[in-house]
């Protein structure tokens, strides 16, 4: 037996479960914490009751995977401690602090897998705080996991492959989806053609969902500019341009988002390294092929360390298990570290196609009015921020914050960093990079001030080694 | 790049005591350079605390502090900002009955000062303070005293220093100093030297390296305050709170967020950065819940801390080096610079351009740590990488 | 809010579900088993608060717990995160206006 602290895994999407999973073949008994109530992250997240759908008409075309990862996970949450609806909010020199059940617990790690995931990307548009308008990802989470619908007539706009499929999803769901608005040119689409030979199930898949949506009469217009979302006190329409016209649709539901955006705020905390990402638009943590981080015994999985889906997360997820083994002197399976990493490399060319496909519009950021609001917590506007980074000579994000609280509300810049790099790099005519990377500052998400450390200090089992 | 500057001030740090120097120097006429290892005011002035608050300074202080305190309400035509400054006044608890002594002795030392503090017994509080928990006993008023926007009102004098014609350079960290003749020559950054008449080391933390350089080691030690803030609320403090005894401070913004501070941070493996404890930053939560009960179920938004200097004296250093002509020193805060630093600022442009000042600083003269130190005094934290531009700067703070 | 607006969400499944009660600004109002608070209050309703600057409406915009837009309140004063809280029988909601604390 060794006295070591358990390693820590944060997350229970398919990187964090596989990453659990390898942990406990290699002899561990890690604590995996997640905020949902279930596990399967966001892709195979499960709902709170049985509702009389079946995991097919969950999970769809991916209904193997959900079932296998779920199982896979009852398979070992004996020889695990789990501790679901839980909020790790800081983490500093080995000890993290986990609110769970109403009371806060510092628990002390040795090996730290963030597998954090990733939330909607988007730029704001005039309208977009309006009622009625959602991410993707919630138009996706209201109806797999809650079976409602954002409205009875819906409208998705932005970029990225989320855009046809939560369309389709609601067809299938039997909503009236009024159009899908896609910021990329149509002539985007053509570097699918590179993506076919790396994976023609994920090609064809998202060709028939464009082609099922046309068939059922769905309006799909490419190369949108200008798109707003009007109504008072709600979603009543969304407008956009076309070719130089001016278009209007009626709707009750908008769905809007421009792919994904990674979970970084742990890593952050946890002192890891980053640089920029080219292709994510993003300041990512530094990892090597196996998922090791900048710093010793932190490990990163999964789209929280950038973009890459969710088959890559499983993989990702085993992978830095691996490391993690290795890093301790236990055995590993070396053959199979090398043929994961060979996979995730093959799923990374297949991501180079894909984001050429659904390009994020960064064009977008200049073209923002001054009347609208960036930041949704703070309700500051691309204004105030244009302003304050003349009238102060600011280029970098942090003292943009500083002095405008664009990213100082309870979100902590989740919705609106992205977009401020953008609009601060439009402004001041650099590259987005030169605009920098907002700190995380716990705590990650908000605690009340009177959360009590829990009376009984979490007694965490040893490794068996 | 290579480019070379010949000032007559060089200003090594842009704090709010250095960009207020700057400015000062400026208005005055004179070739200023603004010199940051980072961004002016990312450290301590940006990340501090925020409150404006005469009361409770050691008696010495009280002078540069009026002469600040004239200056808050003028910022807008100053710094073209407000700065968020709101004369609130500022409420000291009293915990304890000893507490209560210590308010009402130092109203008595500080009685000529000006300060017109009030003393406030239980029933006064609960009539006119009810959303202090009972539990407090008295308190001690100074009407005058209030709180600002630290973030605001430290880039805004840069900003301004900056527009009045003063050479900022940020992401340029001062490598070294050597006196040359009747001037003095600085390395910095990649390939920036310059050459000026005067050297005002207002580098806060980092300020006692050239200290020493010029054969001046000062016992500056590292502390580093943690804040938090709180969600947007209903109005619920209409005064900057403090505590007798130390414990938390809070104020609540215009908006409603509540900030509030107290216990120590920690340093990061570079001891240049830093961040809140878990625990520490639980204790204040739970503190504040308790203190002020209608906050019980406020949500903490955001943490953070700032590396600050602190003289074992509590007093700054401010004055002429005993070393060196045309050497001024101007640190050591030891959390409460934000509010005299205006005044610093004036000061430090008389030191310049008079060689004296109208404002008594004798107290905080450097020579008071000529006298032989003993090791102890001397153990503070080692040197964090001074040298090198933060691309990112830290929060970093100090509170008052 | 009033109840003559119609509510954003419209359930597909679970319709039949057993009801689940709780109050909404006073009003008494259900839910069905398996709602997130989110889903029960925004199935009959068009906001879940307003903002603290502007005072306009809000109902949410990711659902998964990070934009932070969704949070109400209990008569009590305790902040429940809509998005993420399952819903109880007897809870006790008020959307946030303006700066109520
Ligand atoms: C809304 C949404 C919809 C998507 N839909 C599809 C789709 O239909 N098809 C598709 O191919 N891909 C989809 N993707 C992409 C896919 O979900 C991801 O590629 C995949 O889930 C990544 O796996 P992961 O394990 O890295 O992250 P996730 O599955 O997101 O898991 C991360 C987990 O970490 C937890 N967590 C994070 N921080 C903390 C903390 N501080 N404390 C406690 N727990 C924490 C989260 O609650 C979450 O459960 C979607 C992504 C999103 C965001
Ligand atoms: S809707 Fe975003 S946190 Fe609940």
């Amino acid at each position: 037996m060794s006295t070591r602290p358990q390693p820590l895994v944060v997350g229970a999407g398919p990187a964090g479960i596989r990453a659990a999973e390898a942990l406990v073949a290699g002899g561990l008994r890690p604590l995996v914490v997640d905020e949902a109530p279930a596990c399967g992250g966001q892709i195979y997240r499960q709902r709170l009751v049985p509702d009389g759908r079946s995991t097919r008409d969950l999970y769809g075309s991916e209904v193997g995977k959900a079932d296998r990862l779920h199982a896979a996970f009852a398979a070992f949450e004996g020889k695990i401690d789990y501790w679901p609806q839980a909020l790790l909010w800081n983490l500093r020199d080995g000890v993290a602090d986990i609110v769970v059940a109403g009371a806060t617990r510092r628990v002390s790690y040795d090996g730290l897998v963030l597998a954090t995931g990733a939330t909607d990307r988007v730029l704001p548009v005039p309208g977009w705080t309006l009622p009625g308008v959602f991410t993707l990802g919630g138009s996706q989470v209201a109806l797999k996991a809650q079976g409602c619908a954002i409205g009875s007539r819906v409208v998705f706009a932005g970029s990225g492959p989320l855009l046809y499929l939560v369309a389709w999803q609601y067809m299938k769901a039997g909503v009236e989806v009024a159009a899908v608005l896609d910021a990329a040119p149509a002539s985007a689409k053509l570097h699918l053609i590179k993506a076919l030979p790396l994976d023609p199930g994920i090609v064809l898949r998202g060709t028939r969902f464009v082609a099922e949506l046309r068939l059922r009469g769905v309006a799909i217009r490419t190369g949108i500019e200008g798109l707003r979302f009007e109504g008072e006190g709600r979603v009543s329409g969304v407008a956009w341009r076309e070719g130089g016209r001016e278009r209007r649709l009626a709707c009750d539901g908008v769905g809007y988002g421009l792919a994904l955006r990674s979970e970084t705020q742990l890593a952050d905390l946890a002192g890891c390294a980053f640089r920029f990402d080219e292709r994510d638009r993003a300041w990512l943590p530094l990892r090597d092929a196996a998922g090791r981080s900048s710093v010793a015994g932190v490990y990163l999985a999964g789209d929280g360390a950038g973009i890459a889906g969710a088959d890559a997360a499983e993989r990702a997820g085993e992978r830095v298990a691996l490391a993690l083994l290795e890093d301790r002197g236990l055995a590993f399976d070396k053959a199979r570290a090398a043929g994961l990493e060979a996979e995730l490399a093959r799923i990374a060319r297949l991501r180079d196609a894909l984001e050429a496909a659904f390009p994020f519009p960064a064009h977008w950021a200049a073209a923002i009015d001054d009347a609208t609001t960036l930041c949704r917590c703070e309700e500051v506007t691309a204004g105030t921020v244009r302003e304050a980074a003349s009238r102060f000579d600011i280029g970098e994000i942090n003292r943009l914050k500083a002095v405008s609280r664009v990213g100082m509300g309870r979100c902590q810049g989740r919705m609106c960093a992205a977009a401020s790099a953008e609009v601060l790099a439009a402004a001041t005519g650099k590259p987005i990079e030169a605009a920098g990377r907002l700190r995380a500052q716990a705590p990650v998400k908000p605690i009340p001030l009177a959360l009590q450390l829990a009376a009984e200090p979490a007694k965490l089992p040893e490794a068996a080694e | 790049m290579s480019r070379h500057l010949d000032v007559d001030v060089a200003v090594v740090g842009g704090g709010l005591v250095g960009s207020s120097a700057a400015l000062a120097l400026r208005n005055m006429g004179f070739g200023v350079a603004l010199l940051d290892k980072g961004f002016c005011g990312a450290q301590a002035s940006g990340v501090n605390y925020g409150g404006v608050r005469r009361q409770g300074r050691p008696l010495e202080q009280l002078p540069l502090s009026q002469r600040a305190h004239a200056i808050w309400p003028r910022l807008k035509g100053l710094i073209g900002i407000d700065g968020e400054f709101l004369r609130s006044g500022h409420l000291k608890l009293a915990r304890s009955e000893d507490d209560m002594v210590s308010l009402e002795a130092y109203a008595a030392t500080v009685a000529d000062q000006g300060l017109d503090l009030e003393l406030i017994g239980h029933n006064g509080l609960r009539e006119r303070f009810p959303w202090v928990d009972g539990s407090i006993l008295g308190a001690s008023l100074c009407a005058g005293d209030g709180h600002a926007n630290p973030r605001l009102v430290s880039a805004a004098f840069a900003s301004a220093a900056r527009r009045a014609g003063a050479h900022v350079l940020e992401n340029t960290a001062v490598t070294g100093i050597a006196r040359n003749g009747e001037s003095f020559a600085l390395e910095a950054g990649e390939g920036v030297s310059l050459k000026a008449r005067f050297i005002i080391n207002s580098a806060g933390a980092w300020a006692d390296r050239f200290a020493a350089d010029f054969g001046e080691p000062v016992p500056l030690t590292r502390i580093y305050p943690s804040m938090i803030v709180t969600e947007p609320v209903a109005p619920v403090m209409t005064v900057n709170i403090g505590m007798e005894g130390g414990g938390i401070y809070a104020r609540q913004v215009e908006r409603g967020n509540c900030v509030v501070g107290g216990e120590r941070a920690l340093p990061l493996d570079d001891p240049d950065f830093s961040r809140p404890r878990g625990d520490g930053v639980l204790a204040i939560m739970n503190r504040t819940a308790e203190v002020f009960p209608a906050l019980r179920h406020a949500q903490a938004i955001r943490f953070w801390s700032g590396t600050e200097a602190a003289m074992p004296d509590r007093n700054p250093v401010i004055g002429f080096s005993d070393t060196t002509p045309g050497l001024i020193h101007a640190f050591g805060f030891t959390g409460a610079g934000f509010q005299i630093a205006p005044g610093v600022g004036e000061v430090l442009a008389e030191l310049v351009r008079d060689g004296r000042t109208s404002t008594p600083i004798e107290a905080f003269s450097i020579s008071r740590f000529s006298r032989p130190t003993s090791p102890a005094d001397l153990d503070r934290t080692r040197y964090g990488s001074g040298a090198g531009p933060h691309p990112e700067p830290q929060p970093r703070g100090a509170s008052t | 809010m009033s109840e003559d607006r119609l509510p954003l969400l419209r359930r597909i499944t679970r319709k039949e579900h057993a009801a689940i009660a709780f109050t909404l600004d006073g009003a008494p109002c259900e839910g069905r088993a398996g709602d997130t608070l989110l889903s029960a209050i925004l199935s009959r309703s068009d906001s879940l608060r307003r903002t603290e600057f502007s005072g306009e409406p809000r109902a949410g915009f990711c659902q998964m717990g990070a934009c932070q837009d969704c949070w109400v309140m209990t008569e009590t004063g305790e902040r429940l995160r809509a998005c993420t809280t399952p819903l109880q029988p007897g809870m006790r909601i008020v959307t946030m206006t303006g700066k109520a604390a």
